[in-house]
């Protein structure tokens, strides 16, 4: 186990530098200047050039990528070229943010996908099935800023019972969990969390479906076990799938809600993205990609240690 | 018991409705902006005019500031920070009166002393106070500056490189902050942005960067009839059209900027206000003059700009846009009487076509750089396709280059004889013109061509030039008026631009907003506002 643990470990390394090759090499592939953000629209030439060397847009590439990488593995990710500020701070406060939408959204999406997976599993090809099945194809299909524009005009605007926008009062330096700030949470966190529910709810109906037919289980009921024993061994023959399925849909919650995020005005890091994107902000972009994708990536690592742990298999192998 | 259960469950939608209500004091404004974030706090703002608007005017002043009180009439220069000024015999040195007993938020005075630290954070790389991110968006607003000094605490002046009447147009860009609180603050702008200081009529109370800030009035401005009614006001960054009207509507906000327009009669219909006005802005094509391009006729240009069915636009925008009469707004004071006047009339274009040469038989075909968004820009891509349609009418076939508006920036940088401008005739720019380098001068001057300034066109006409010099030269502001009316004139009767509307800057708030007073300029006075 230690030494698996050891290999998945090291294996972080190159694909941590991989991801922040690409994502440097991306961000300057992209067509437009950054400092059309910061500069008046009729700077000088002059004036322009003088950014570009306090910046250091004037070095070439691969210096740029050396030094923006010795200071990150510093912990130092720059300044944003658009508001000046330092990047580590204001990643690490809009990722705890979107870690917050995103655990409210799991909070929702998964116990619910799986309950009604492992019912529509069990209860295969009845009514309750349907009903089910269609609801999560549904839940996938629906583009969810479409969803959340919906759900701000029926419960913000028509009735007016939950806020629209924002991380509550004061924003989300001044979070408390007290219904005022965690009400804030409620219309981005049911968005969120519909797409991942409707993948976790059909992989678990058909992992459950499948393991239904296995001939351990009519074997299981020929020894007389109950039917809720029966049914643990099905959950725990699945759940190993699921996680994996899980621990991607975490992913998508956490890097895929820069739409939810612009929708609802929530403070994360795919506001900050799009933000960025827009205002060709190189160090923040570089910056918040990089630390998302380390969070994919130990998100990986904890759930294969986790299905390592629960089906020791996959570890000796 | 049905109508017992009926009662708890509407108690209960009342009592989620008022909880979903924050309790404000009376007097909080929240306010919706379009920017992403707050913009630059130290001063000198960044985000273009809202953030001089929201931070700039707010918490700073400049020498010289903008008359912001009235909604009828084009904004002038007023006295700010500087009570007086004159240009001695030379017409290159200036003399400043500072205003007497003025202080900073952090309790220090304001002296001519405090303008040159302000002017060397700006202009001197050497001085320990010089701030790159504020130079950048303050250096190139006053050109004309060659030197400075104080020649006691109440006077400063100020030498010029040449010449240069709109000296007091360039110093209303600059604003002052405290030096005190630098130097309390270990001399760090990081944390000078933090707890700035300026002599505004608002105090910057506190900010979440992205998120919002919160100014207090400052009781003790200098300016009485400024001191701020309301409470607090605050100010959120709301980019996106959708979630700006979401927050309106929803009250979370009680006024937003730039409502988008297909918004703005729902909005109007659940009893909220939609204020408008002139603006110094207009949307134009703004023309290549290089050899062999088919805008250097004289009548292609009339006729293009006769062809625009203005009113029909307006239609297009939910009447949110003033049609355009010239390349300045009707009502500006340097507006003049153009000869030329532009209008909607397709027999005057194709007779001018027909002059030309050109008919149903020999179209004109030019190509356009448009962008599919952007800052000022309106909707460009409908009102484009709507520009061509109108232009097709008078045989002027466009093809369109579509870029990325970032992308269009530079290629308006680079000027129309650069590679990147793609061989298109015209580029469709909106202009901030407010004053009369950024309204007229920088346009069509030919020391500015492209790449060396944003005459993109490469204009060059030495009656123009003649004018722009006595711009510059006329020191007396009535005289002054009369030559940038001569200009305009220029402007409209050469049809030099396809000059197609102005924005309105469309503002929507709560009924419950009174006393707002939307000036005809991009920064607007929000101590008169209060709360019902």
């Amino acid at each position: 186990m230690l030494g698996y643990l050891f290999s998945r470990l090291v294996s972080v390394i190159p694909v941590a530098l991989g991801v922040s090759l690409i994502c440097f090499l991306l961000v300057h592939i992209a067509p437009g200047d950054p400092l059309v953000a910061i500069m008046p629209i009729d700077a000088t030439a002059e004036q322009e050039a003088e950014m570009r060397a306090v910046y250091g847009f004037d070095k070439p590439l691969p210096v740029q990528f050396g030094i923006w990488l010795s200071n990150a593995v510093q912990g130092d990710l720059g300044r944003s070229i658009a508001t000046g500020r330092p990047v580590g701070p204001e990643v690490t406060r809009a990722v705890g943010n979107t870690l917050l939408l995103a655990a409210a959204a799991s909070v929702i999406g998964f116990p619910l996908g799986i309950f009604f997976g492992f019912m529509a599993g069990y209860l295969r090809d009845t009514v309750w099935d349907r009903i089910i099945t269609a609801s999560a194809i549904a839940g996938v299909s629906t583009p969810n800023y479409w969803l959340g524009m919906v759900l701000v005009i029926i419960f913000s605007i028509t009735w007016p019972l939950l806020p629209s926008m924002g991380a509550g009062p004061g924003g989300s330096g001044a979070w408390v969990w007290d219904w005022q700030h965690m009400r804030h949470l409620v219309l981005p966190a049911i968005t969120l969390a519909v797409v991942p529910m409707g993948i976790v709810m059909r992989t678990t109906r058909a992992l459950v479906s499948d393991i239904l037919d296995q001939d351990f289980v009519q074997a299981l009921y020929a020894k007389g076990m109950t039917r809720t024993g029966v049914l643990r061994h099905v959950a725990r023959n699945a759940a190993p799938t699921a996680l994996s399925v899980i621990g991607l849909q975490l992913g998508y919650l956490l890097g895929g809600s820069i739409l939810i995020e612009t929708v609802f005005n929530w403070p994360g890091s795919g506001y900050l993205l799009s933000v960025a994107i827009l205002q060709r902000d190189l160090p923040m972009l570089q910056g918040t990609i990089l630390v998302l994708a380390m969070f994919f990536v130990t998100l990986n690592l904890l759930v294969d240690i986790a299905q390592s742990m629960i089906d020791p298999r996959i570890s000796r192998a | 018991m049905m109508k017992r259960i009926r009662t708890t469950l509407l108690g209960s939608a009342v009592g989620l409705a008022l909880m979903a209500l924050p309790a404000w004091a009376d007097g909080t404004l929240r306010i919706g902006m379009t920017a992403s974030d707050i913009p630059l706090t130290t001063g000198q703002t960044d985000q273009g005019g809202e953030g001089m608007r929201f931070i700039g005017y707010t918490v700073y002043d400049a020498l010289i500031n903008w008359d912001l009180t009235s909604a009828d009439k084009p904004s002038g220069l007023i006295p700010g920070l500087a009570t007086e000024w004159s240009v001695g015999e030379d017409d290159l040195t200036w003399t400043f009166k500072m205003r007497e007993g003025v202080k900073f938020h952090d309790g220090s005075d304001f002296t001519a002393d405090a303008v040159v630290w302000n002017f060397d954070k700006l202009l001197d790389d050497t001085s320990e106070q010089y701030d790159p991110r504020q130079s950048a968006q303050g250096k190139s607003r006053m050109p004309a500056v060659a030197s400075y000094r104080a020649i006691d605490p109440l006077t400063l002046e100020i030498t010029t490189n040449v010449p240069d009447a709109t000296l007091p147009y360039q110093l209303a860009w600059i604003l002052m902050s405290s030096p005190a609180q630098w130097e309390a603050l270990d001399k760090s702008w990081d944390a000078f942005a933090e707890d700035p200081s300026g002599t505004g009529p608002w105090i910057l109370d506190s900010f979440v960067p992205r998120e919002r800030a919160e100014l207090l009035p400052n009781e003790a401005y200098w300016d009485t009839t400024r001191v701020p009614q309301l409470d607090k006001l605050i100010l959120i960054p709301l980019p996106e059209p959708n979630a700006r009207s979401a927050a309106l509507m929803s009250g979370q906000v009680d006024w937003i900027e730039a409502p988008a327009p297909d918004v703005i009669p729902a909005l109007q219909g659940n009893g909220f206000s939609v204020v408008s006005n002139t603006l110094p802005h207009n949307w134009t094509w703004h023309l290549s003059r290089l050899d062999g391009s088919p805008w250097n006729d004289i009548n292609v240009r009339k006729a293009a700009n006769l062809a625009i069915d203005r009113e029909g636009m307006s239609t297009l925008l939910g009447g949110m846009m003033v049609p355009a009469e010239g390349f300045l707004p009707p009502g500006s004071q340097w507006f003049g009487t153009p000869e030329f006047k532009v209008s909607y009339d397709v027999d005057a274009a194709k007779a001018l076509m027909e002059e030309s040469g050109y008919g149903p038989d020999n179209r004109l075909a030019v190509k356009a750089l448009i962008s599919p968004s952007g800052s000022g820009q309106m909707l460009p891509l409908p009102m484009n396709e709507y520009i061509q349609q109108n232009l097709a009418e008078v045989w002027i076939d466009v093809e369109f280059e579509v870029v990325e508006w970032n992308t269009m920036i530079n290629i308006w940088r680079a000027g129309a004889a650069d590679e990147s401008s793609q061989d298109t005739q015209s580029i469709n720019f909106t202009y901030f013109i407010q004053d009369p380098f950024t309204g007229l001068i920088r346009h069509l001057s030919c020391d500015l061509i492209a790449p060396n300034g944003t005459n993109w066109g490469h204009y060059c006409d030495p009656e123009m030039e003649e004018l722009f010099n006595e711009i510059r030269t006329t020191f007396d502001p009535d005289e002054q008026i009369k030559v940038l009316q001569r200009t305009h004139e220029k402007f409209v009767n050469d049809a030099l631009f396809l000059m197609v509307t102005h924005d309105v800057a469309p503002r929507a708030m709560a009924a419950n907003v009174k006393g707002f007073v939307q000036a005809q300029n991009w920064y607007q006075n929000f101590s008169s506002i209060t709360m019902e």
